[in-house]
């Protein structure tokens, strides 16, 4: 009898391989096709001079006679004697990959039916490839039409190896790979005597033995949390467990907001709560304390907590018909997170046939590549080969999904280690104060974040205001590419990271020198307001003054002081801010000053102006 | 974690064959059951916190009861949003009776949508697609008056090859009718909830329970379910419709064991006694294009 949970079976593989003929013929063996049905194919396909087509038995099987619907996805129960196989058919056309995707996502195995005669087309490596990137682990690969091969024992172990070596190049292990023919029923659910050489198991027998999965009780917890139920006495927050499991008691972190407290109780209807819940199961959770807990952060026990990141690569195919490129803006959804990205650089596109790396600017429907992500705000996610429910994610444009794609974040740091390091530090008080130190210079320590283009005049500014400053009396200094790139930050090269920690590493010298009571003039593109706004968390309260330097693109183009604008026209320097690499406006700058419509005087002027008020000593 | 200590106690017992193999059997089932049961609750979860507002088609059949019952599990016992029941006046009476019982009981906030008349509907459609129409029209004049962005609703992928089509959050455009050919992706339980203003969402939590998985969840959890389902006479009804167009099948199944063994061995389509699926080869495609459940 069978009796189990069904196992969700995607069929697979290239558009002519037969795989709804493998699924009639299959559906006719089992004796589950309606009475009489199989004599009605008999004498439809004797009319028409033709072998007996058993794709014909799934499509009237499936009602299916308007073309258009027999595009999406179809499911068929498949009863054998041991268990039941739902099976998925998708569609194999590469322009219907859309289906073929939600069809492979619900499937924890995958039926690859490939043509003795053409072996691993560019289609079925397609799918192949996507069934991975998908997280279909367990494979069964049919090579099926071996009646029009003459049942050659040598085509089919040449077949065998080819698919296999192509498979293994994706580190995907079929369990089993077997010779098989729709047609004349071999090797599907009975040997028959057609394949006398075959010493592994039928198709059937193969599918049958693939193990149902199991949610990983040993792995760390998840639960993103979906909502809150508020009712007069308690709140509880509801969600799935997605890996490991909790229990009463237990303490939970919840990212990336960093709150956490321990679980009260755990609650149900019809009956009493349970005492633990594990993976694959709903939760709603009442805390020991109130505690603002939203829709979207993911809850976790304190050691094993997710990546808390803004940026990270991904894998990500891509369904939409305008291109993936870089800059575009896209919402994410991580798990119940919805949040703004941008996409800051394609790394590389995947040749999903030859496996080849290629360079592109542009990703194309049904394309795979590698990007760079970089999200509004923080996010807590994991490396989907960890834990796949919170490492993968879907893509937005408006109201159309227009790809999905897995995380890899293995490269960059996790905010959460570098907010708790800092966290554990206790400052040492200082015996000389902020208010002595500000007597002694005569002014109040502040930092001056000029950021604009490149030739909108942040350098000639910072070094003119300098002067102005240091002759009024004012301790003053200027960070730039020059003294900094030299020394501090000699080890960092152009990445989009190594730009990032740049910022970073200035932005913390910049208060540092605020805080010894200078004024620190800052004069970099900073183009990124996450980056400033970080800049700005590092000094204290009222010490930043962000200033937005601001000229037309043609205008700074015009200016080109370096020849930068002309190198990146012309290719020679890529990911160039304002040609190829976006500039983010500030919301609310201290002050704008614009290079455009005024000279330069008068812009030292009003700057020096500005900063005398901000940093006048009470 | 004296629990833990029991449970791998009784999981040695099992493997080992200490426990009968027939409770073996049951354990599974009840783990097939209980993946179902939890994954509908997360789409139910899923809908109410982002489509708002939200409602429920009850249509008093075994699916939507159930559906029903899976809300009250995902709400912890409460029903945080109206039923509605498309009426056409053309309900049993038992299935009349069955609802104001469980109005009593179980304290629902109900809204009772009275169809418009078949001369309303598409006069091209055969006679008793005619009458499921007015359904469809109710509910497109209810969705307008009342704003509603998601509802919820209890079909199921095996019933019947179109609905097989569906996705779990499926999109309905403005006058109501589905655009098959063109489905949103839906991939790894990320429903797509966003969509123009005058777009609303139907969400189908038991898109992949069978009608055994139904009547075995029913039975384990005691379900309430209108009478007409057992058999009188020889007589039952396995699906329940408007009575001018609904029609019981021979049956001696008297008790939710007998359907069960009744359901394993037929091979008889679960909907063979609704008219409206029979008059014409398309009847049922064409009335789920322009909007029906």
């Amino acid at each position: 009898m069978q009796r189990e949970t069904p196992l969700a079976l995607v069929l697979a593989g290239h558009v002519d391989h037969g795989k709804s003929s493998l699924l009639g013929r299959l559906l006719h063996e089992l004796d589950l096709l309606p009475t009489g049905k199989a004599d009605e194919l008999a004498k439809l396909s004797e009319r028409r001079g033709v072998p007996l087509e058993w794709s014909f038995a799934l499509d009237s099987f499936q009602a299916e006679r308007d073309q258009a619907i027999t595009l999406d996805t179809t499911r068929v129960r498949l009863k054998t004697a041991h268990r039941t196989l739902v099976v998925i058919d998708a569609p194999g056309h590469k322009e219907l990959l859309k289906n073929m995707i939600g069809g492979a996502s619900a499937a924890s195995a995958a039926l690859l039916v490939l043509d003795a005669q053409a072996g691993a087309e560019e289609q079925t490596l397609r799918h192949a490839y996507l069934l991975k990137l998908l997280g279909v682990r367990e494979l069964v690969v049919a090579i099926n039409k071996m009646d029009l091969i003459g049942y050659s024992e040598a085509t089919f172990h040449a077949r065998e190896h080819e698919v296999g070596t192509a498979l293994a190049r994706l580190a995907l292990q079929p369990r089993a790979i077997v010779p098989v023919s729709a047609r004349d029923g071999v090797n599907l659910k009975d040997r028959g005597s057609l394949v006398p050489w075959h010493r592994g198991p039928t198709l059937l027998a193969a599918l049958e033995a693939i193990p149902t999965p199991q949610a990983d009780r040993a792995l760390p917890l998840r639960l993103p949390v979906q909502d809150v139920y508020r009712s007069d006495t308690q709140r509880a927050i509801a969600g799935r467990v997605e890996s490991g499991a909790l229990a009463v008691g237990d303490e939970l972190l919840f990212s990336p907001s960093g709150r956490s407290a321990r679980i009260a109780a755990l609650r149900a209807w019809p009956h009493d709560g349970p005492k633990t819940v594990e993976a694959g199961d709903n939760a709603a959770i009442v805390l020991d304390r109130p505690l603002v807990v939203e829709r979207g952060e993911i809850a976790s026990h304190r050691e094993h907590s997710p990546k808390w990141t803004s940026v990270f690569d991904a894998e990500v195919f891509w369904l939409a018909a305008t291109p993936l490129t870089p800059g575009r803006e896209l919402t994410l959804q991580l798990a119940t997170r919805a949040v703004g990205v941008r996409v800051q650089a394609i790394r590389h596109r995947v040749d999903v046939a030859t496996l080849e790396l290629q360079p592109a600017t542009a990703i194309a429907a049904t394309e795979v590549a590698r990007v760079t992500l970089r999200a509004h705000e923080l996010v807590a996610l994991d490396d989907f080969s960890a834990l796949p429910a919170t490492g993968r994610f879907v893509l937005r444009d408006g109201f159309v999904t227009v790809g999905g794609g897995i995380v890899d974040a293995s490269g960059y740091p996790d905010q959460h280690v570098a907010r708790a390091a800092a966290a554990n530090l206790t400052p040492m008080r200082h015996q000389v104060t902020d208010v002595e130190r500000a007597a002694r210079m005569g002014h109040a320590g502040a930092v001056v974040w000029l950021t604009g283009l490149s030739g909108a005049g942040k350098s000639t500014l910072a070094m003119a205001l300098e002067r102005r400053l240091f002759d009024a009396g004012y301790a003053a200094y200027v960070l730039d590419g020059d003294n900094v790139r030299r020394g501090l930050n000699a080890n960092l090269g152009f990445s989009p990271e190594d730009r990032q920690e740049n910022i970073r590493r200035i932005g913390e010298v910049a208060a540092l020198f605020a805080d010894a009571g200078f004024i620190c003039i800052t004069a970099f593109i900073s183009p990124y307001r996450d980056d400033r706004q970080r800049a700005r968390e590092a000094t204290r309260g009222g010490q930043f003054l962000e200033v937005h330097v601001r000229a037309d693109l043609a205008v700074c183009e015009a200016r080109d002081p370096k020849g930068l604008y002309w190198k990146a026209r012309h290719g020679e320097i890529k990911g160039f801010t304002g040609i190829d690499s976006p500039y983010e406006e500030p919301d609310a700058p201290e002050l704008v000053v614009d290079t455009s419509q005024r000279d330069i005087a008068t812009c030292v002027d009003e700057l020096f102006k500005f900063v005398a008020t901000r940093s006048r000593a009470n | 974690m004296g629990g833990d200590r029991r449970r791998v106690r009784f999981w040695i017992r099992l493997n080992a064959g200490i426990i009968a193999p027939g409770f073996r059997w049951a354990l599974r089932m009840s783990d097939h059951l209980h993946a179902l049961e939890q994954q509908s609750i997360h789409v139910i979860r899923e809908a109410y916190a982002r489509l708002k507002p939200l409602a429920m088609l009850w249509s008093l059949g075994k699916d939507s009861n159930t559906m029903l019952w899976l809300v009250r599990k995902a709400f912890l016992g409460q029903v945080p949003f109206p039923v509605i029941l498309l009426d056409t006046g053309n309900e049993f009476p038992e299935v009349y009776a069955f609802r104001d019982r469980l109005l009593k009981e179980w304290g629902l906030d109900y809204i009772n949508a009275e169809c418009p008349s078949v001369e309303e509907t598409d006069a091209s459609l055969p006679p008793a697609a005619r009458a499921a129409a007015r359904k469809t029209l109710g509910l497109k004049r209810l969705i307008a008056a009342r704003a509603f962005r998601g509802i919820l609703l209890g079909i199921r992928r095996d019933e019947q090859a179109i609905r097989g089509k569906e996705r779990v959050f499926s999109p309905r455009r403005p006058d109501g009718s589905w655009d098959f050919r063109d489905q949103p992706a839906e991939f790894w339980d990320q429903y797509q909830t966003d969509f123009p203003a005058e777009v609303h969402v139907r969400v189908h939590p038991l898109l992949a329970w069978t009608e055994l998985d139904i009547w075995r969840y029913v039975e384990r959890e005691s379900i309430p379910v209108c009478e007409l389902y057992f058999a009188r006479n020889g007589k039952r009804f396995r699906s329940l419709g408007e009575s001018d167009i609904t029609f019981p099948i021979a049956s001696n199944a008297a008790s939710i064991a007998d359907i069960i063994r009744e359901l394993e061995q037929t091979r008889e389509s679960e909907r063979a006694g609704r008219a409206m699926d029979h008059e014409r080869e398309d009847a049922f495609e064409r009335l789920r294009a322009a909007g029906y459940m």
